[in-house]
C-alpha cells in the first residue's frame, strides 16, 4: 500500500507540488491522471525515495520515505520515466544487476530473471545486448528489472509512452496480473483512455494539487459526465484543459 | 561501515565497459601503446640525427673560392663539400633564405691582400640560424676558419722566432660531468608525464558513462530506487573508473618497457633502468594516484548533465594534475620531501629517480603513497556526498 500525505515539493520559485494526498490500495491499479506539468512525476519521485519532500511523508506498506528510505526502497518497484536500460549489458544481465543491488543471491537473481523473461515473453531478446531494443523490447526489460525483487508495490512512471498498440496491451494484460496478485500498482499518465480501460481508482492532480480521486465511476458522477476525458476537463476547470487534453 | 552494493556496481561497471569500444580504447590502446612507441621512435630519430651530424660531410657554399684556395683546401681536407660559386651580398642572403644554398662562405676580393699584408682578412659566413641542423654545420665552419688562421698565427711567430706556444697562455680543457643517465631527463620527464596522462586516460570514459552517461541514459533514476545507500554507488564506480587506470597503468609501463629495449638509448650516452624490475617500482610509485585521479574525473563528470557535457570538462581537466610535472620540468625540481606532498609530482619524481637508477628515500616514498591515499580518499568521500544531493538528478 501507498499513501501521500500532504506533501509539498518545489524546484527554485516553481512550486511543483502543493499538498498531495492519496492512497493506492494492494490488489488495486491507481492512475495518477493529470495534463504536463501538473506534479504527477514529482509525486512519484517522492514515493519512489529519489526526491526529498519539503513537507508532508509517504508511506510504502506504512515505512516512511523520509525516515527509512532504504527500507521503503524494498518494497517498491519503480519503471522510471524513459526507462534507461544499460545499452552494453543483455537483457538477462540488466535484470540480474539489479537483483543483486536488491541483495538476491546469485542463483536467486538467476532463477528470478529466468522466471521474469519466461512471464514477460522475452525469451527471443533475452541474451541479446539491449543496444539496438526496440521501446517495447527496453520497457520489457525495465519492467523485468522494476519486478525482479518481487515488491508488493510497484510504480510506473508515464509506462506507455512511445509504446506500439501491441505493446500497450501486453503491458495492461501485465498490469492485470500484477494487481490480480495483489499487488498494490501506481501509474502516472495524461492518456485518458489508458486510464479509463485499466484503472480501479483515479486520483486527478492539476497545477500540484489533487482535484479528485475515488473509484473511476465516482469520478465521471461527480463531475456530471458518463466520459472520462469530460469529467476530466471540467475537473481542470477549463483553465488548463487546452494543454491537459489528450490527443 | 555498510558497503552494500559497491561490489556489485564495480562488476557491473567493470564488465559493461569492457564491452564499450570507447573504453578499450582509450584504456588498452591509445595511452599504452601509442604514447610508447612515439617517445620510442623519437628518441630513436634523435639518435641517427645525432649520429649523421658528426660523421656525415657538410656542404659549404664558398663565395670567390679564387680569393683564397689556401683555406679552401683546408676546409675540403677536414670533410667540408666545397661548392663554388660567385655570389654578391644581396645574392647569397636570397641564396640562404631560400634555402638553395644553406651556408655561403663569401670571400672577399682584397682577402689575399690584407693578409699578405699582415691585416685583419675578413670573410663572411652566411646562414640562417633559425634552422638547427644549418646552426650546428655554421658553427662547424667557423670553428675551421678560426682554427686556420690560429695556424697562420702560429706560422707567423715561428717566422719571427717566438715559440706558437708562449702566446696561448690558457688551454680550456671541457669535462662534461653529466652522467649518461642525468642526460636522459628530458626523455625521462616526456616519459613520466605520458604514463600518468596514459593512466588517467585509462578510466576517463568509464567515469564519463556511470555518472553523466547514466544520468543522461535515464538509467540514474532507477538506481537510486535500489537498496543500497547513495554514496555506495559513486565508490563502486570510482572503484571500477580505478581498475581500468591500474590496467592502463600497468599496459603502459610495461609497453615503454618494451619499446625502449628495442631504442639504442646508449648511443645517446643514456642509460635508463627499464627492466622487468624498474617496471615493478614504477607502478608501485603511481599505483597509490589512481584513487584520487579517478575519484577526480568521477566529481568532474558527475557535475555534467550530458556525456558530451562531462567529455568538455575532462578533456580540458585532465591536464591539470599533469601542470605540476611541466613546471618541474622547467625549473630541474630534484625529489624534497616537501615536493612529495603534491600528487602526480611526488608520482613524477619517484618515477624519474627509478629510470635514472638511484636509490629512492624511503621517507619519500611513504609520504608520497600516504598523502596521496589520504587525499584520494577526502576526495572519494566528496564524490559520495555528491550523490546523496538531490541535485544529481538534473
Amino acid at each position: 500500500m501507498l499513501e501521500a500525505r500532504d506533501l509539498y515539493k518545489s524546484f527554485g520559485k516553481i512550486a511543483a507540488v502543493r499538498g498531495v494526498s492519496f492512497t493506492a490500495r494492494d490488489g488495486q491499479i491507481t492512475g495518477l491522471l493529470g495534463p504536463n506539468g501538473a506534479g504527477k512525476s514529482t509525486t512519484l519521485r517522492m514515493l519512489y525515495t529519489v526526491l526529498k519532500p519539503e513537507a508532508g511523508d509517504a508511506f510504502i506498506d506504512g515505512t516512511s520515505v523520509t525516515a527509512d528510505p532504504l527500507a521503503a526502497r524494498k518494497a517498491i518497484g519503480v519503471l522510471s520515466h524513459g526507462a534507461g536500460v544499460y545499452n552494453n549489458l543483455t537483457a538477462r544481465e540488466n535484470i540480474a544487476y539489479f537483483g543483486e543491488l536488491h541483495g538476491l543471491t546469485r542463483t536467486d537473481r538467476e532463477a528470478r530473471a529466468a522466471e521474469l523473461i519466461e512471464m514477460l515473453d522475452m525469451q527471443s531478446f533475452a541474451d541479446r545486448r539491449a543496444k539496438g531494443f526496440s521501446q517495447g523490447q527496453k520497457l520489457k526489460t525495465a519492467l523485468a528489472r522494476a519486478l525482479v525483487h518481487r515488491p508488493r508495490n510497484v510504480l510506473l512512471d508515464e509506462p506507455t509512452n512511445g509504446l506500439d498498440v501491441m505493446a500497450v496491451r501486453n503491458l495492461r494484460k501485465l498490469l492485470g496480473q500484477l494487481r490480480d496478485a495483489g499487488h498494490c500498482v501506481l501509474f502516472s499518465s495524461h492518456v485518458m483512455q489508458e486510464v479509463e480501460q485499466l484503472c480501479d481508482e483515479v486520483v486527478v492532480i492539476n497545477d500540484g494539487q489533487v482535484v479528485a480521486a475515488g473509484p473511476l465511476a465516482e469520478i465521471r458522477a461527480r463531475a456530471g459526465n458518463s466520459q472520462l476525458e469530460d469529467a476530466f476537463v471540467s475537473l481542470m476547470h477549463g483553465n488548463d484543459a487546452g494543454s491537459g487534453a489528450p490527443k | 561501515m555498510n558497503l552494500r552494493g559497491i561490489w556489485a556496481v564495480f562488476r557491473k561497471e567493470f564488465r559493461e565497459n569492457l564491452r564499450d569500444r570507447r573504453t578499450l580504447l582509450s584504456a588498452l590502446v591509445f595511452g599504452p601503446v601509442i604514447s610508447p612507441i612515439l617517445v620510442a621512435g623519437l628518441v630513436q630519430f634523435t639518435i641517427s640525427h645525432a649520429e649523421t651530424q658528426s660523421d656525415e660531410n657538410i656542404s659549404v657554399s664558398v663565395s670567390h673560392a679564387q680569393n683564397a684556395p689556401n683555406l679552401v683546401d683546408y676546409l675540403t681536407a677536414r670533410g667540408v663539400d666545397v661548392v663554388k660559386v660567385n655570389f654578391d651580398e644581396a645574392a647569397a642572403r636570397a641564396a640562404v633564405a631560400k634555402q638553395t644554398h644553406k651556408i655561403i662562405l663569401e670571400i672577399p676580393a682584397d682577402f689575399g691582400a690584407r693578409l699578405q699584408q699582415g691585416q685583419p682578412a675578413p670573410v663572411v659566413l652566411y646562414s640562417d640560424s633559425s634552422r638547427g641542423f644549418e646552426r650546428r654545420g655554421a658553427r662547424r665552419v667557423r670553428a675551421l676558419v678560426s682554427n686556420y688562421g690560429i695556424e697562420i698565427a702560429q706560422l707567423r711567430f715561428l717566422a719571427r722566432g717566438v715559440d706558437p706556444i708562449s702566446v696561448l697562455p690558457i688551454s680550456v680543457q671541457e669535462i662534461d660531468v653529466s652522467t649518461p643517465t642525468g642526460r636522459s631527463v628530458l626523455v625521462l620527464n616526456m616519459m613520466t608525464y605520458l604514463v600518468l596522462l596514459s593512466m588517467l586516460l585509462g578510466g576517463l570514459y568509464l567515469a564519463i558513462d556511470a555518472t553523466a552517461g547514466e544520468r543522461e541514459r535515464g538509467s540514474l533514476e532507477v538506481l537510486l530506487t535500489s537498496p543500497v545507500p547513495r554514496q555506495n554507488l559513486i565508490y563502486g564506480k570510482i572503484a571500477a573508473a580505478g581498475s581500468y587506470m591500474l590496467i592502463s597503468l600497468v599496459l603502459t609501463v610495461t609497453m615503454f618497457s618494451v619499446a625502449m629495449s628495442f631504442v639504442g638509448l646508449e648511443q645517446l650516452g643514456i642509460t635508463a633502468n627499464l627492466g622487468p624490475a624498474a617496471a615493478m617500482q614504477l607502478i608501485a610509485c603511481c599505483a597509490p594516484v589512481i584513487l584520487f585521479g579517478s575519484a577526480y574525473l568521477t566529481i568532474i563528470s558527475a557535475f555534467a548533465k550530458t556525456y558530451r557535457e562531462a567529455q568538455t570538462y575532462l578533456q580540458l581537466v585532465i591536464t591539470i594534475p599533469t601542470l605540476p610535472l611541466i613546471f618541474a620540468g622547467m625549473l630541474g625540481l630534484q625529489p624534497k620531501l616537501g615536493l612529495m606532498f603534491v600528487p602526480f609530482l611526488s608520482q613524477h619524481l619517484l618515477m624519474t629517480t627509478v629510470v635514472r637508477a638511484e636509490e629512492i628515500v624511503p621517507l619519500h616514498m611513504v609520504v608520497s603513497v600516504v598523502s596521496t591515499l589520504v587525499y584520494g580518499a577526502v576526495l572519494t568521500y566528496i564524490a559520495g556526498r555528491l550523490y546523496r544531493r538531490e541535485a544529481l538528478l538534473g
